[in-house]
C-alpha cells in the first residue's frame, strides 16, 4: 500500500514538472512579448521593464531561476496588472471559480445518483427508458450548446434570472444548470450499470434470503458498494469543474479563473499563465491520486500493484 | 399373433425401408453454414434498431455536407447584397424584383447571416468541416495509438514500463490548458510555414484547425494506446504468434498482420466512439474562437457567431447547435451499438 501512495506521488511530481516545463516552453514559443501591446512605451522603457522582470536572459537561465522560486512557492509578480502578485490574482479567482464548480458538482451527484438508481430499479420499465434516454441525449449535447439554449430560454425570453455577472443566488441557476449537465447524465448512467451489476450479485440474494427489507438491502448492501465507480469519476470531475470552464464563464461573463487564464494568454503575462497553469495542473492531478488512493482504500477487492 | 404390450417388439412396415425424400434428407442435416466473427457480428448490429438508425442519419448528414453543396446554388463565402439576417424562406428586395420578372430564385431555406450568406449552406459546409476534424482526428489517434499500444505491449519488459509511465503522466495532463496554450503557440510557427511555397493550402485551412489536429496527435492518443496494450497483451501469448516467431517473422510483421487485425474489433468500437468526442472538442474550440479559419465556418464557431444576435435571430445559432447534437448522439449511439454487437465479452 505504502510503495503504492509513493510510487503515485512521485509520478504526480514528474508530471506536475512536465506540464511546467512544457507550459513554460511553448510560452516562450508565442510571438509577442507582455509589454509590445502596451501604447507609448518607448524603447528604452520597454528595456527597462524587461530587465526588471528578468526577461532579458536566456530562455533556460529564466527556466531555472522560474523553476526555483516556484519550488519555494513565490511564483513572482504579474507582468501586466502591476502590483499584484500572481498568487493574490488566483486567490481572488480561483474562489468564484470553485464555489460554482463544487455547487454544480453537489446537483450533479443529488440528481444523478438517484436517478441513476431508479433507473437501474425499474429495469426495462418507461421510467429506465425515459431516464437512460435523457442521459444519452445529455451526454451528446456540448456545454455551450445548453448554455446558449438556457440563455435564449431563462435569461432573454422569460427573463427569470439574469444572464451576466455572479452575485446573488439567481445568479448561480444558470451557470450551475450549464455545468452540472453533462456530469449529472453521466453519473445517471454509471449509477446505473454499476446499480444493475450489484443487484445480480450473490451477496444481494443473500440479503434478501435472510430477510433483510428492501430498503435495508437497497441502502446498506447495494448503493455502498454501486457508488465506487461514481467516487473514481467525481474526483477528477470535481477538479475540472472547479478550475473554471472557458465557455460557461465566457458566456455568462464570470470573473473566474479559466477566463483569466486565457486572458493571462492574449496579454502574454507570462508569470500569471505559469501560475495559473501550475495551480490547476497540481489540483486536477492530485485529485486524480486521492481518488485513486481513496478507491483503493474504500475497495479492498481490487489488488495493489 | 398377439402383441405382448411390454414388447419392445417393433412394428416395422415395408414402407418404412423406403429411400427417404429430399425433405426429410434437409431435415436430417444438422450443419450450418459457418458464420464467421463478422457475419454474427453483423447480423447483430443490423437487429439493432437505435444503432441502424444512428447510421442512417449519420449518412443523410454525410450526404447534405458532402454532396449536396456541390448542387446547390448559394456558396459558403458568397455575400448576397442587401440580403443580411434573411429569416427562412425569405427574399431580398432584389430577388423579390427578379420573382417578378419571372425569374427563378432559390429560396434561402434557413435565411441568412448578418454578412448576407445564406445560412443552409454554411450549417452544410460547417457539418462537412466539423465531420472532417472528427475522422481526420480520429485517424491520426488511431494510427499513433495503436501503434504505440502493440509496441510497448509487443515488447513488454522495461520499454513496456518506460511507454507506459509516459501514457500515465500524458493521461493526467490537464488538456483543455494545454491546447488553448498550444493553438496560440503554434499559430505564428504555421503562419510562416504558410509563406513558403507548396504550404499555401494551410492558410485556406486555418492555423488554428492544424493546432488542432497536432494536440490530437500529440494529447489523445493514450486512451487508444492503453486499450490496444491491453488487448495485444493478451493476444500475444495465442499459438500463431508463436508460430509466427518460430518461423522467422520479423517483429513488425507480426504486430501488423497478426496482432493488431485480431484486435480490430476494438479499434472499430473505440475508433467510432473517438470521433464524436473529437467533433465535441473542435467544435468548443471553434466556440472559444480558436477553431476554423474566418471564411470557413465550423458548427462550434456558427454558434458562436450567433449569440449576440440571439434576440433577433435565433435560429441562427439552433440549428448549427441542433446538428452538432445529432451529430455527437449519432455517433454515440452508433459506437454502443457496435461495441454490442463486436464485443464477444457483451455476448448474450
Amino acid at each position: 500500500m505504502l510503495k503504492y501512495i509513493v510510487k503515485r506521488i512521485l509520478l504526480a511530481i514528474v508530471t506536475i514538472w512536465a506540464v511546467a516545463t512544457i507550459t513554460f516552453f511553448l510560452m516562450n514559443l508565442v510571438p509577442g512579448g507582455p509589454f509590445l501591446s502596451e501604447k507609448a512605451i518607448s524603447p528604452q522603457a520597454t528595456a527597462a521593464l524587461e530587465a526588471k522582470y528578468g526577461l532579458d536572459k536566456p530562455l533556460m537561465q529564466r527556466y531555472t531561476t522560474y523553476m526555483w522560486d516556484a519550488l519555494h512557492g513565490d511564483f513572482g509578480d504579474s507582468l501586466k496588472q502591476r502590483g499584484r502578485t500572481v498568487m493574490d490574482i488566483i486567490g481572488r479567482q480561483f474562489p468564484v471559480s470553485a464555489r460554482l464548480g463544487g455547487v454544480s458538482v453537489l446537483v450533479a451527484l443529488i440528481v444523478g445518483v438517484p436517478l441513476g438508481c431508479v433507473a437501474a430499479l425499474k429495469r426495462g420499465k418507461f421510467t429506465d427508458s425515459f431516464i437512460s434516454v435523457v442521459a444519452t441525449c445529455g451526454i451528446a449535447v456540448p456545454s455551450f450548446v445548453i448554455c446558449t439554449v438556457l440563455m435564449y430560454f431563462f435569461g432573454v425570453k422569460l427573463r427569470w434570472f439574469p444572464t451576466m455577472g455572479l452575485t446573488t443566488w439567481k445568479h448561480f441557476i444558470m451557470p450551475v444548470m450549464a455545468l452540472s449537465f453533462y456530469p449529472t447524465a453521466y453519473i445517471m448512467r454509471l449509477m446505473r450499470s454499476s446499480m444493475l451489476d450489484v443487484l445480480g450479485q450473490d451477496y444481494m440474494r443473500t440479503a434478501k434470503a435472510k430477510g433483510l427489507s428492501g430498503f435495508v438491502s437497497l441502502f446498506k448492501h447495494a448503493l455502498r458498494n454501486a457508488i465506487l465507480p461514481v467516487i473514481t469519476y467525481v474526483g477528477p470531475m470535481l477538479a475540472y469543474t472547479v478550475t473554471g470552464s472557458f465557455v460557461v464563464e465566457k458566456i455568462f461573463t464570470i470573473p473566474g479563473l479559466g477566463g483569466e487564464f486565457i486572458r493571462a494568454i492574449n496579454g502574454r503575462d507570462y508569470t500569471l499563465i505559469m501560475g495559473t497553469t501550475i495551480f490547476l495542473a497540481t489540483l486536477i492531478i492530485v485529485m486524480n491520486v486521492v481518488v485513486d488512493i481513496l478507491y483503493k482504500i474504500v475497495d479492498p477487492r481490487i489488488k495493489l500493484k | 399373433m398377439k402383441e405382448n404390450p411390454l414388447s419392445f417388439h417393433l412394428n416395422l412396415k415395408p414402407e418404412d425401408f423406403l429411400p427417404a425424400t429430399e425433405e426429410e434428407k434437409q431435415s436430417q442435416v444438422i450443419m450450418r453454414e459457418s458464420v464467421s466473427f463478422w457475419k454474427d457480428g453483423m447480423r447483430r448490429l443490423l437487429k439493432n434498431k437505435v444503432a441502424m438508425v444512428s447510421a442512417a442519419v449519420i449518412l443523410i448528414v454525410m450526404i447534405f455536407s458532402f454532396i449536396v453543396p456541390a448542387f446547390y446554388p448559394y456558396t459558403y463565402d458568397y455575400q448576397i447584397k442587401g440580403a443580411n439576417n434573411l429569416k427562412p424562406m425569405e427574399y431580398s428586395a432584389e430577388e423579390m424584383a427578379r420573382i417578378e420578372a419571372g425569374e427563378d430564385v432559390f429560396p434561402h431555406l434557413l435565411g441568412t447571416d448578418k454578412m448576407g450568406r445564406d445560412y443552409a449552406i454554411r450549417v452544410m459546409m460547417g457539418s462537412r468541416i466539423s465531420l472532417l476534424v472528427g475522422l481526420i482526428a480520429t485517424c491520426i489517434i488511431l494510427v499513433i495509438g495503436s501503434t504505440y499500444g502493440s509496441i510497448a505491449a509487443f515488447c513488454g519488459g522495461w520499454v513496456d514500463i518506460i511507454m507506459m509511465r509516459i501514457v500515465d503522466i500524458i493521461y493526467t495532463v490537464p488538456d483543455i490548458l494545454l491546447i488553448v496554450l498550444l493553438s496560440f503557440a503554434l499559430k505564428a510557427p504555421l503562419q510562416a510555414l504558410a509563406q513558403l511555397p507548396g504550404f499555401g493550402w494551410i492558410q485556406t485551412v486555418g492555423e488554428n484547425l492544424i493546432s488542432i489536429f497536432v494536440v490530437f496527435a500529440l494529447l489523445y492518443w493514450v486512451g487508444m494506446a492503453r486499450m490496444v496494450r491491453s488487448q495485444v497483451l493478451m493476444l500475444k501469448e495465442s499459438e500463431y504468434v508463436t508460430a509466427a516467431r518460430a518461423l522467422g517473422v520479423s517483429s513488425g510483421k507480426i504486430i501488423k498482420n497478426h496482432l493488431l487485425t485480431n484486435c480490430i474489433g476494438t479499434l472499430i468500437v473505440t475508433t467510432t466512439l473517438q470521433i464524436p468526442s473529437s467533433i465535441f472538442t473542435e467544435s468548443f474550440l471553434s466556440f472559444l474562437g480558436m477553431g476554423v479559419a474566418v471564411p470557413l465556418p465550423s458548427l462550434g464557431s456558427l454558434a458562436s457567431d450567433a449569440i449576440n444576435g440571439m434576440n433577433t435571430n435565433p435560429h441562427l445559432l439552433f440549428i448549427p447547435a441542433i446538428v452538432i447534437s445529432l451529430i455527437i448522439l449519432s455517433f454515440n449511439l452508433l459506437g454502443d451499438g457496435l461495441r454490442d454487437a463486436f464485443d464477444p465479452k457483451l455476448k448474450n
